[in-house]
């Protein structure tokens, strides 16, 4: 695909740029590396090879890779409406109590039966959590982003008090609801693959990776090919365009934010159904944050959402291996490392960007356009 | 008139100035008199703006110099400016909405670190210079709730507060009733014969007659002449301003219009903050006739213009095309296609592009349900780039690349491609707001050829401008509008005077 | 007396936790009345409170720690604005980023200087900042009443909680008696207006965020040198967010500020005090219920249906001079 005349190059802006600002990011925290008395290299060494150097750790980093996906088509989508959805934190963890509900109370279904009803059961609680701020956003004018925010909180609260009061199975002091029965849980794919005849180290990694490709290509599909797509770019790009195309911004509004919860509270498919086996507390790790900063750097495109992502989950498997590996470094170096992209990739996307199209937008192609 | 030894206020020498590939000013020298009102004209994008922003240290010129009073001086910020006298007036003003007219006056100039004495201090100069000129403002009001005509007196007042010798008014009259119009030139006048200097930028030749000493036309970012008034006639500017004769008329036969397409009874609107923009309208447009709508900007026409296309939500009234009602809560305007209308609005930027988009997308703004571009569910990404390229062949829209970005074409074919979308879709009904604003000569005779054709196609069209001449030559019918109401109805023979009168608000009968 | 002594127990406790939000709070009115949105207060008040556990615990001077909250928190807070206002970035991103780094950088640091888990080491009371007793407190505690109020409620905080409440009247003259009060509400709402007048958009901005800045740190400093012996991993807990809401629930004013502090902060009081207490006729009041309370209020408040929140116009958008 060539890029259209007079810009820089698509590779230049989907590719050179993100690497640019991550590649910031990693000098930086190559330098915090260097505080705490390490050697950045060795650490990255340790880094990849947790993540991708032996089976298990090749599987932790796709199931992280999932959470990731999903968060960060949730953020794209709302996003290109012109919507900055910062609650698929909150939105993901009301979406585990559409997982726990289905998997609790209707594991009598055979699973063929229930994996659909518990995916569609994460969507809906994680759309219905944010219908309201993209409904008061739409009707009553209150910012989507405050609202977002105090929704978060007010899904802890709400989580934290059914956990303790109201889910957890009585006798238990645990704030967590009943293990699901075995009939209730998403298969794990080294299971899958086992059953196919081939080998796999066992991981988290289970089904919902599948499910979360699959959102990508129809998160692809609604934005680029269809007319709500259109509608919704067109809202984002350019309101009053949109009205004047006939289009609601209101209704646009609510249905982004649908959309958008939606996959957000997909990601509990992935850790209440396929990896804990039950509702616990704060499950959603802050992984609703990152997916901000994963679909900064994928250019809210599936594609690079996918890649992001995959950088993301290595990092948090990497990182998970390194601090066992380095005393001095505990996990938390890897929430450094992911603040310092989101502020390189997405506050400070304007550091290098209007170098690099400057450098990379052929003069042919201007002259060319002065002349017409 | 001027003075024989002194040098002038204000002299620009080979001032030039480049945005990326556009260059907006080239090799422009000017000189201001002191104590004359010295007007710049020139069309929309000729560079007037940007020379005045440098004048004012908003940019900075990448060669050339400024002298004030025959003494080179760096103006490379407002503050610099300001110092050196000249004040401005902005097209879009520069006020703080919640503060008081007072705090507005202040902002910059508070004359200590805290308040208190400042704004006393700026209380009185401010009742001395009300008196001096007749510029009366409310001190204590918040300024988001004073009239556009008191907003700009403020202005004014501000930049004399500040001990402006110059005063630079960019497009002032733009927002302006006639009668604010006419107690600004008073103001003008005023500043003029106690000593100021004043420089006017506008398109409107009317008010280059009537107010200014000298006047400077520029085209296409470079000085093309200054003379003195006196020596100029509206002909003769105009001339300047395009580079050579305009052809004002268009050939057009007559044509006997047909049914009603378009009936609008008794349409009254009013804005977020309630006031009428829109009061008790009514007419039709019928199959086959083009009807204009001439006024003075702001006196209604956007606000009936987006009720008609479903934009904007109406108060009272009826608004009936082809036999469809509109809903008043502009909750519809979907369907408005459906009904075979077809809008190219006002300010093609805000509303009728996405600007950031491909052409072929813009292509698809409004019609996106439309069968011909889908594919079952889905959008048929290929018939949506060949049509829009046979779209633009046939409105001669350069360069012809559908997937080249929006923001990349001139303004004329930017204008072209919302043309093309709109016409090309086969309306009974097309609403058309200021179709030339912005388009250089040559695609402003396509596109009225385009208008009449339609016309001869038996089409209805309502036609929005506020240039009369536009309004003349195209339309089979003239409304004029003043302050939401429709005074009068012409027929396009009308002389200018009288429809300038009735544009002013001044029915005939009545004396002036 | 019992009910009463109850009374001042619980506004006394309410006066103590509603500073943290206080200082946060003013700090985001400053940012936001220029104009640069900052969800960041979370982050900046996590660093302040790591900067001040740590070098007071190693210096063994409170002040000290002080000092370095003042300076971390100052130092996101310009990060802020290099992103923000240099390079026009996105403000709601970058605060993003910078709770986030906050988070990853105090809980990293700490583990590898103290070794303890992310927490700082235990301060002793040197090294703390302490309630002062004002004269006359001990004899007027038996008065009923008015004694009572004024030993139990008045009396015994730490300095820092009496400047809390001394700047809301400091940022009350500034923001509306001095020229940089002026000017910074000029740039929040119309920053063109600003620039046109002579005055530099980008130096107003920087110095807005600096004081935001310095009221994190002393909000971060309280939480770790005043309230508590030492820093602990995450111990913003959310305050960050709340005291963003109480600005909103203010509508950005700071005496307004100040009564949505107060509000908070006796909500929390109420939290700690009703655990497990059951009331007459209502029963037990969840504790996470009243800890959702004020976010509840806020969303109602933004809503529209009690009065109305209208932020500063030109906030969250970065200041462009030319439009081409």
């Amino acid at each position: 695909m060539s890029a259209p005349l007079g810009e820089a190059p698509r590779w230049v802006t989907a590719v050179l740029l993100p690497a640019l600002n991550v590649s910031a990011a990693f000098l930086v925290s190559g330098l915090v590396v260097l505080l705490i008395g390490e050697d950045p290299l060795e650490v990255v060494q340790l880094l990849l090879f947790g993540a991708f150097g032996f089976g298990e750790g090749i599987g932790y980093t796709l199931f992280y890779t999932t959470n990731f996906i999903f968060t960060g088509l949730a953020f794209a989508v709302a996003f290109h409406a012109g919507l900055f959805n910062i609650g698929a934190e909150g939105q993901a963890y009301i979406g585990g109590l559409g997982v726990a509900l289905a998997c609790l109370h209707l594991d009598f279904l055979p699973l063929a039966v229930l994996i659909p009803l518990a995916l569609a059961g994460a969507a809906a609680f994680g759309a219905a959590w944010a219908l309201l701020p993209g409904w008061l956003q739409a009707y009553r004018g209150s910012h989507v982003v405050i609202t977002t925010i105090m929704f978060n909180f007010i899904a802890a609260s709400v989580m934290v008090y059914l956990l303790v009061n109201v889910m957890s199975p009585p006798g238990s002091m645990q704030p967590e609801s009943a293990t699901f029965a075995e009939g209730a849980r998403l298969p794990f794919l080294h299971d899958v693959l086992r059953a196919l005849g081939f080998q796999a180290a066992a991981s988290p990694l289970n089904l919902s990776f599948v499910w979360a490709l699959i959102c990508c290509a129809l998160v692809w599909v609604l934005i680029w090919r269809t007319p709500l797509g259109y509608a919704l770019r067109t809202l984002g790009a350019n309101p009053t365009a949109a009205v004047y195309g006939g289009m609601s911004p209101r209704r646009l509004t609510v249905i982004a934010m649908l959309i958008s919860g939606a996959l957000a509270g997909s990601l509990a498919v992935n850790e209440i159904m396929g990896n804990q086996h039950r509702l616990i507390l704060e499950f959603t790790a802050g992984y609703g944050f990152v997916g901000i900063a994963v679909a900064l750097m994928g250019r809210s495109h599936p594609v690079g959402i996918c890649l992001a992502a995959l950088l993301f989950g290595a990092l948090y498997q990497g990182g998970a291996e390194l601090a066992f590996e380095k005393p001095q470094i505990t996990r938390d170096m890897v929430v450094v490392i992911q603040g310092l992209i989101i502020f390189f990739a997405g506050a400070l996307e304007n550091l290098f960007r209007p170098r690099l199209v400057r450098l990379f937008t052929p003069r042919a192609r201007q002259a060319l356009l002065e002349e017409a | 008139m001027t003075g024989e030894r002194q040098p002038p206020v204000i002299e620009l020498v080979g001032i030039s100035k480049s945005f990326g590939a556009v260059r907006a000013n080239r090799d422009i020298s000017l000189a201001v008199e002191r104590g004359t009102i010295h007007g710049i004209v020139g069309e929309n994008g000729a560079g007037k703006s940007t020379l005045m922003s440098i004048l004012y240290g908003f940019y900075q010129a990448d060669s050339g110099e400024i002298r004030v009073n025959g003494e080179r001086r760096t103006i490379d910020s407002p503050d610099a400016a300001i110092a050196a006298g000249i004040g401005m007036v902005h097209q879009h003003f520069m006020l703080v909405d919640t503060f008081t007219a007072l705090e507005n006056v202040v902002l910059g100039a508070e004359g200590g670190l805290t308040l208190k004495h400042g704004l006393a201090r700026a209380r009185q100069a401010l009742i001395d210079l009300e008196r001096d000129y007749g510029l009366e403002v409310p001190l204590d009001e918040p300024v988001g709730e004073l009239t556009v005509g008191q907003q700009q007196r403020l202005e004014i007042l501000k930049a004399l507060f500040r001990g402006a010798d110059m005063l630079i008014l960019d497009e002032p009259t733009g927002v302006l009733t006639p009668a604010e119009a006419n107690h600004l030139f008073r103001i003008l006048r005023q500043l003029k014969t106690q000593g100021r200097t004043v420089v006017l930028i506008t398109h409107k030749l009317r008010e280059i007659m009537s107010i200014t000493d000298n006047v400077s036309v520029m085209r296409r970012g470079e000085m093309v002449e200054t003379l003195a008034t006196a020596q100029a006639s509206p002909e003769k500017l105009a001339e300047l301003m395009v580079g050579r004769r305009v052809l004002l008329r268009v050939d057009k036969s007559a044509r006997a219009p047909e049914r009603d397409i378009l009936k609008v009874e008794n349409l009254s609107i009013r804005d977020e903050d309630g006031v009428t923009r829109v009061n008790d309208v009514s007419f039709t447009v019928r199959a086959g006739e083009i009807v204009g709508i001439a006024g003075v900007a702001d006196n209604g026409q956007s606000e009936l213009l987006q009720a008609l296309s479903g934009m904007r939500p109406f108060d009272a009234g009826t608004v009936t095309i082809d036999g469809h009602r509109l809903d008043p809560h502009a909750s519809d305007n979907y369907r408005l296609r459906e009904w075979g209308v077809a809008h190219v609005p006002e300010d093609r930027h805000r509303m009728g592009l996405v600007v950031p988009f491909e052409a072929n997308e813009n292509v698809l703004l409004g019609y996106h349900r439309e069968r011909d571009y889908r594919r079952g569910p889905l959008l048929d990404r290929r018939a949506i780039i060949e049509d829009t390229a046979r779209k633009m062949e046939k409105f001669d829209v350069r360069p012809s690349f559908p997937r080249l970005k929006t923001s990349l074409f001139s303004g004329g074919n930017q204008q072209k491609i919302v043309l093309a979308r709109e016409i090309e879709h086969d309306p009974d009904l097309l609403l058309v707001g200021q179709p030339t604003r912005g388009v250089d000569i040559g695609a402003i005779e396509f596109i009225h050829r385009r208008l009449i054709e339609l016309r001869d196609a038996g089409k209805a069209i309502l036609l929005v401008s506020v240039e009369l001449d536009e309004i003349q030559s195209l339309a089979d019918r003239i409304l004029v509008m003043f302050a939401g109401a429709i005074v009068g109805e012409c027929a396009p023979g009308v002389s200018e005077n009288e429809l300038g009168m009735l544009m002013a608000g001044v029915t005939p009968g009545e004396s002036a | 007396m019992e009910t009463l002594g109850a009374l001042f127990l619980l506004l006394d406790s309410a006066l103590r936790l509603s500073v943290p939000l206080l200082f946060a709070c003013l700090a985001g009115l400053y940012s936001e009345r220029s104009g640069v949105f900052d969800i960041g207060l979370e982050g900046k008040m996590l660093g302040a409170a790591f900067a001040a556990g740590a070098v007071a615990g190693v210096s063994g001077s409170a002040w000290l720690g002080v000092l370095a909250a003042l300076a971390a928190s100052l130092g996101l807070a310009l990060l802020h604005g290099f992103a923000c206002i240099t390079h026009r970035g996105n403000q709601i991103v970058s605060g993003v980023a910078i709770n986030i780094l906050a988070v990853g950088l105090t809980a990293q640091l700490g583990a590898t200087w103290f070794h303890q888990g992310g927490q700082t080491p235990s301060l002793s009371n040197d090294a703390r900042l302490l309630g002062l007793d004002w004269p006359g407190a001990e004899q007027a505690a038996g008065v009923p009443a008015i004694g009572q109020f004024y030993s139990e409620v008045v009396s015994g905080h730490n300095v820092l909680v009496y400047l809390a409440y001394l700047a809301v009247l400091l940022t009350w003259w500034v923001i509306y008696r001095t020229r940089f009060g002026l000017r910074l509400r000029a740039t929040g709402e119309n920053p063109a207006a600003v620039d046109t007048a002579g005055i530099s958009v980008t130096w107003m901005r920087y110095r807005a965020v600096a004081c935001c800045g310095l009221l994190c740190g002393f909000a971060g400093a309280y939480l770790s040198v005043g309230q508590s012996a030492g820093f602990i991993r995450d111990m913003t807990a959310g305050k960050g967010f709340i005291a963003l809401a109480a600005l909103i629930f203010a509508k950005w004013r700071p005496v307004q500020a100040m009564g949505a502090c107060f509000l908070f902060g006796l909500l929390d009081a109420l939290a700690i005090r009703l655990q497990g207490v059951p009331l007459p006729g209502i029963g037990e009041v969840p504790v996470q219920f009243m800890q959702a309370v004020p976010y509840v209020l806020t969303v109602i408040l933004l809503a529209g249906f009690v009065g109305r929140a209208v932020p500063p116009k030109a906030g969250g958008i970065p200041y462009t001079k030319d439009e081409r």
